[in-house]
């Protein structure tokens, strides 16, 4: 297409503002990010340094992480329980988003709203409640007892994004199968959940982050190393004595717990782009 | 205090004897050897120490100890202690606590004293030995001790011809000297004196310190009376208001300890308030102020009645009322604060113990020599008033840092405020009966 | 004609399959969520305590709001309330059984007239001013981050939307802060914010954009600002996927037909996109704002905790676990869920969301 100069000007002019906001999004996004991957190949002193480039790097913290901190069992028992509470989630949420969004009933609006509600209860008021419950049920440390508590925040967020995209797809699809025969699960099955996939992906992911981030229930709800979470052993990752902060070494153990979770993202965001095309019969 | 019914104590000697015929036996408890859960401190050096300790009495003792760590934060750490015990939780057996816990946790600790046998507690430092005792009652074994001292860079002081400083005045002189130089000399990020200022317990750990050196008391009386409301407390709270900004940076108002040793040991501040651990970290290789600071005893005030003070801290192990193994957790913590464990803790992780005849033991002087200094502080240390105020000292210690946090924002002025905060004081004591 | 679908055996069969469906979910919900929630409000109505030992009593609403002697200068022994007269400093017991003051330590009748007005006050959850600080704390902080993160999450959905150059590296940044876990990113904000050896600082005064070190967090004003660009930073890509994934299911021959007609990018975006991502996009703020309004790590790390530094649920658990006054913290609480739910229900009206979306 061809454009007037003063136009062309004012595009040029456009793209570099544009590339400049990018650009500074891009700083303020990744700055601390890298400053987690400079402070974690110092040690000692050279922590308080504000270089912006390690003096003399080292991989002792890294080292350190695994053999001196009950590490890897946290990075297992986490990936288990977030994994478990997105499965569950994922699970329940499909069938709850199903009659939410494609049945109509009475009702249906109240439902939707007191789930919104669930998810108001600040964590902290909750979490007596909830630690009597889990004594009940004698889950207290175990992994259990963490999936149990992420539903409580999971399953709303998962409802309702299913919700919206399940509204979302064409009556006419579950028309055609009902002129069928085909019962609501099958429907559920055969017709809808093979167009829900980036939902699902998109859903799962923010569980399965919310569930791999969580902690004042993985606090309070485990007693035992080898039961705790990443975020519980970061936060219990220490030095030698009662006030000192390990800088070095908590920063190393974020780094290596943000890196798989960023490709795990990467790899899934392709895969929500793919599934959108595929889903784009409607219109 | 509370008088103990005769039918209990018959019951408790004839426990005690029974305990004491137990140990005799070598068969303590029930016939299957029990698995007993400590919680201490994740801390490295700390947590292995722990771990090593509770496995000697178990291997002599046939029993089996679990170690759970936590977390290090303190306030979570009770918050923890609280839910599980609230809870009636029989997860954990023996527990670690900061000096000032027992009182909050009043009865969900058990009474140690029918478990163990008669004069446990001798041999401690009996100020001690006192804090952990509720009328006849023995709410905790005392583990470790510690007070607060001040650091001081002393080849800037001899480079400025200044002595240690003895009073306050002292050290707002040689830091305002000081300061001035190195910034002159290029150092812009430096300042005279560190400290603790954010709103949290340290604060309170800091101002009982000015207070008392000031000659204005601990706030709350021994009997519960509520004293902090005294010009000499108005006079150290307002001096130290004027630090902010001046002597110490803007900053300091949300400062804890790693803070303050942050700005310490980069060789960005002349003097720092803070607990003894920092000595070793500002000793070790790496650092560059190694070999070029030193520990004092904390500044005295002014007044007639001007001392120096040093905040008591420390950690005890007390034993769960709801473990189902009491007479073998009390055994455990009472074979975790031995002499002997206690020895080989200040040799190999410099914990100060709580026993005085430890600071004449040449080996534990060799191992860490800056103790030998300790037993002087902690003659002139003050304890922080939680035994008399019982579960409420957090809402108390919450009332006298929000003051004394107002005061150094600049909020108010240290006598007005301090008034406000006797009446609160007054209230949540209902007159000072707590 | 919905109406006359809502009833009759189709309509009953539906809403049979609907209820089998949703009950698994409703099940789950009722268990983890329903009872704790029941029974903090039941506390919040009590004067529970974690102390051992203290048995619990109903006091209606006496957490919130309630006239007269404090309700916890209650003294057994003497049979009434202590009283502090913070203009005369004495020390006051009051009994309601005969409506009079005595002196609190001799237990005399007193002989002058007492001044109700100054000794007796307002108290509980809404009479505390702290709690009202910490309220208006939590709402400005939400309303801005919220605000702050939707601009920017917009904006990255867009870019990321589009096919632009570079789009694949903006992705892999923008995830980064989210996957982060909060106690580290608090705790990485609160050593890069550090007025002393904070990178910060550091770097602006290198830039030469402040002239001398900041305290960020020790003024309320700069330690707010500190919190929010935090929260930003570390949501925003919450954000940003939400809004992605509602701008790809847009059908492209809107796009088409509106590049084919000459539509300027802004007008399509203000007349056409806009509209259809708004029921996705109200969907992402009610949940942003809602977990702003709770929040804890932030403001409990990375402010001084003073009194005027609080937020809501820092404020519930300092009354809960600190202070051990259980039914306090629950009012508190159950309070920080009453301001959520209204927040919601303003969004929802202001949004007219419809759960059951498009057709």
């Amino acid at each position: 297409m061809r454009l007037p100069p003063a136009y062309r000007l004012r595009r040029h002019a456009g793209r570099v503002a544009f590339y400049a906001v990018v650009a500074g999004l891009m700083v303020y996004t990744l700055f601390p990010f890298y400053w987690a991957v400079v402070s974690s190949l110092k040690t000692g002193p050279a922590l308080f340094d504000t270089r912006l480039w390690p003096e003399s790097p080292s991989l002792a913290n890294y080292v350190a992480v695994f053999t001196e901190q009950p590490f890897a069992r946290a990075v297992a028992n986490s990936a288990i329980v977030a994994g478990a509470t997105t499965l569950v989630s994922l699970a329940v949420a499909v069938g709850a988003a199903y009659a939410l969004g494609r049945i109509r009933f009475r009702g249906r609006r109240t439902v939707l709203m007191t789930i919104l509600g669930v998810s108001m209860f600040p964590q902290i008021a909750v979490l007596s409640g909830l630690f009597g419950l889990i004594r009940w049920l004698e889950l207290y440390n175990t992994l259990g007892a963490l999936v149990l508590s992420y539903l409580i925040f999971t399953l709303p967020l998962t409802v309702w994004i299913l919700t919206a995209f399940m509204a979302d797809l064409p009556r006419e699809l579950e028309e055609a199968a009902m002129v069928d025969g085909a019962g609501p699960l099958t429907r559920l099955r055969r017709v809808l959940l093979p167009l829900m996939a980036p939902a699902l992906v998109a859903a799962g992911l923010l569980a399965f982050i919310a569930a791999w981030n969580e902690f004042l229930f993985a606090l309070t709800f485990t007693l035992t190393n080898d039961q705790r979470t990443v975020p519980v052993a970061i936060a219990l990752i220490s030095g030698a004595s009662a006030f000192e902060l390990p800088w070095g070494q908590i920063m190393a153990a974020s780094v290596i717990v943000t890196v798989p979770l960023v490709a795990l993202v990467l790899v899934f965001q392709r895969r929500i782009v793919a599934g959108l095309t595929a889903g784009a019969v409607k219109g | 205090m509370t008088t103990i019914p005769l039918q209990d104590r018959v019951r408790r000697t004839a426990r005690r004897l029974a305990l004491t015929a137990g140990l005799i036996a070598g068969t303590i408890g029930p016939a299957a050897a029990a698995n007993l859960t400590v919680a201490c401190s994740a801390l490295g050096t700390e947590s292995d120490l722990c771990r090593e300790a509770a496995q000697a009495w178990a291997d002599e003792t046939g029993n089996t100890v679990e170690i759970v760590h936590p977390p290090n934060a303190a306030s979570e750490q009770l918050a923890l202690y609280q839910q599980l015990l609230a809870a009636e939780s029989p997860d954990i057996d023996v527990l670690q606590l900061d000096v000032v816990w027992p009182g909050i946790l009043g009865d969900h600790l058990l009474d140690l004293a029918p478990h163990l046998p008669d004069g446990t507690l001798d041999g401690h430092f009996p100020a001690t030995a006192d804090s952990v005792r509720s009328g006849d009652a023995i709410l905790a074994l005392p583990w470790f001790t510690d007070a607060a001292v001040l650091y001081y860079r002393s080849d800037l002081l001899a480079e400025h011809g200044l002595d240690v400083p003895e009073t306050w005045d002292d050290l707002e002189a040689a830091a305002a000297v000081v300061q001035a130089a190195e910034r002159a000399a290029g150092n812009d990020r430096f300042w005279g004196f560190v400290w603790q200022g954010r709103a949290y317990e340290g604060l309170t750990c800091n101002a009982l310190e000015w207070v008392a050196s000031e000659g204005g008391g601990t706030f709350i009386g021994p009997d519960g009376s509520i004293t902090l409301d005294n010009p000499a407390a108005a006079r150290a709270l307002d001096r130290a208001a004027g630090w902010v900004g001046t002597l110490s940076p803007p900053g300091i108002l949300t400062y804890a300890e790693e803070d303050a040793r942050a700005v310490f040991q980069s060789g960005d501040a002349l003097f720092m308030r803070n607990w003894p651990y920092a000595y070793a970290l500002g000793q070790s290789p790496d650092s560059p102020i190694a070999g070029s600071f030193d520990v004092a005893p904390l500044p005295r005030g002014a007044g007639p009645e001007a001392r120096h003070a040093a905040t008591l801290g420390g950690q005890h192990l007390a034993v769960s009322a709801y473990t189902r193994h009491p007479d073998l957790a009390a055994d455990l913590a009472r074979f975790m604060t031995s002499e002997a464990v206690q020895r080989e803790r200040a040799i190999a992780g410099s914990f100060a113990p709580t026993r005085p005849a430890l600071y004449e033991d040449a080996a534990v002087l060799e191992a860490a020599p800056f103790l030998a200094f300790l037993p002087a502080t902690l003659r002139e240390a003050v304890a922080r008033p939680a035994a008399v105020t019982g579960t409420a000292y957090n809402e108390a210690s919450a009332i006298v840092y929000g003051a004394v946090h107002d005061v150094l924002s600049g909020n108010a002025d240290g006598a007005a405020r301090l008034a406000e905060a006797h009446g609160d004081l007054m209230q949540l004591s209902r007159g000072g009966r707590w | 004609m919905d109406r006359a679908r809502d009833a009759g055996p189709l309509a009953r069969a539906r809403a049979r399959t609907a209820w089998l469906f949703l009950a698994p979910a409703l099940l789950v919900l009722v268990l983890v969520a329903g009872w704790p929630l029941v029974s903090t409000v039941w506390l919040s109505l009590t004067d529970s305590r974690l102390d051992a030992g203290h048995q619990a009593r109903f006091v209606g609403t006496d957490n919130y709001l309630r006239y007269g002697p404090a309700p916890d200068a209650w003294d057994e022994e003497a049979g009434g309330y202590f009283v502090y007269d913070d203009a005369t400093g004495a020390a006051l017991l009051y009994r309601p059984d005969t409506d009079a003051f005595y002196d609190w330590d001799t237990g005399a009748a007193l002989a002058g007239p007492v001044d109700r007005a100054a000794v007796f006050a307002w108290h509980g959850l809404l009479a505390d001013p702290v709690w009202w600080r910490s309220v208006a704390n939590t709402v400005f902080y939400t309303v801005v981050s919220v605000s702050l993160e939707l601009a920017l999450g917009l904006a990255i959905a867009l870019i990321l939307h589009a096919h632009l150059p570079g789009r694949g590296l903006l992705r892999a940044a923008v995830l980064i802060p989210w996957a982060i876990p909060t106690v580290v990113s608090a705790q990485l904000w609160g050593w890069m914010l550090n007025d002393q050896v904070g990178v910060v600082n550091a770097v602006l005064l290198d830039l030469g954009l402040i002239a001398e070190r900041i305290a960020w967090t020790a003024e309320p004003a700069t330690a707010l600002a500190a919190i929010i660009a935090v929260d930003v930073w570390k949501t925003t890509p919450f954000m940003a996927l939400l809004l992605l994934a509602a701008l790809q299911t847009l059908p492209n021959e809107i796009y088409e037909a509106a590049r084919l007609d000459g539509v300027h990018p802004v007008r399509l975006f203000a007349r056409v996109t806009l509209p259809l991502i708004l029921p996705a996009l109200m969907v992402a703020v009610i949940f942003r704002t809602l977990d702003a309004l709770r929040v804890f790590d932030l403001f409990y790390l990375l402010t001084s905790n003073a009194d005027d530094m609080l937020a809501m649920s820092v404020y519930a658990r300092r009354q809960m676990i600190e202070f051990q006054d259980v039914g306090a913290g629950s009012a508190a609480a159950t309070a920080v869920f009453a301001i959520a739910a209204a927040a919601t229900a303003l969004l929802v009206l202001i949004g007219r969301i419809e759960p059951e979306g498009r057709r």
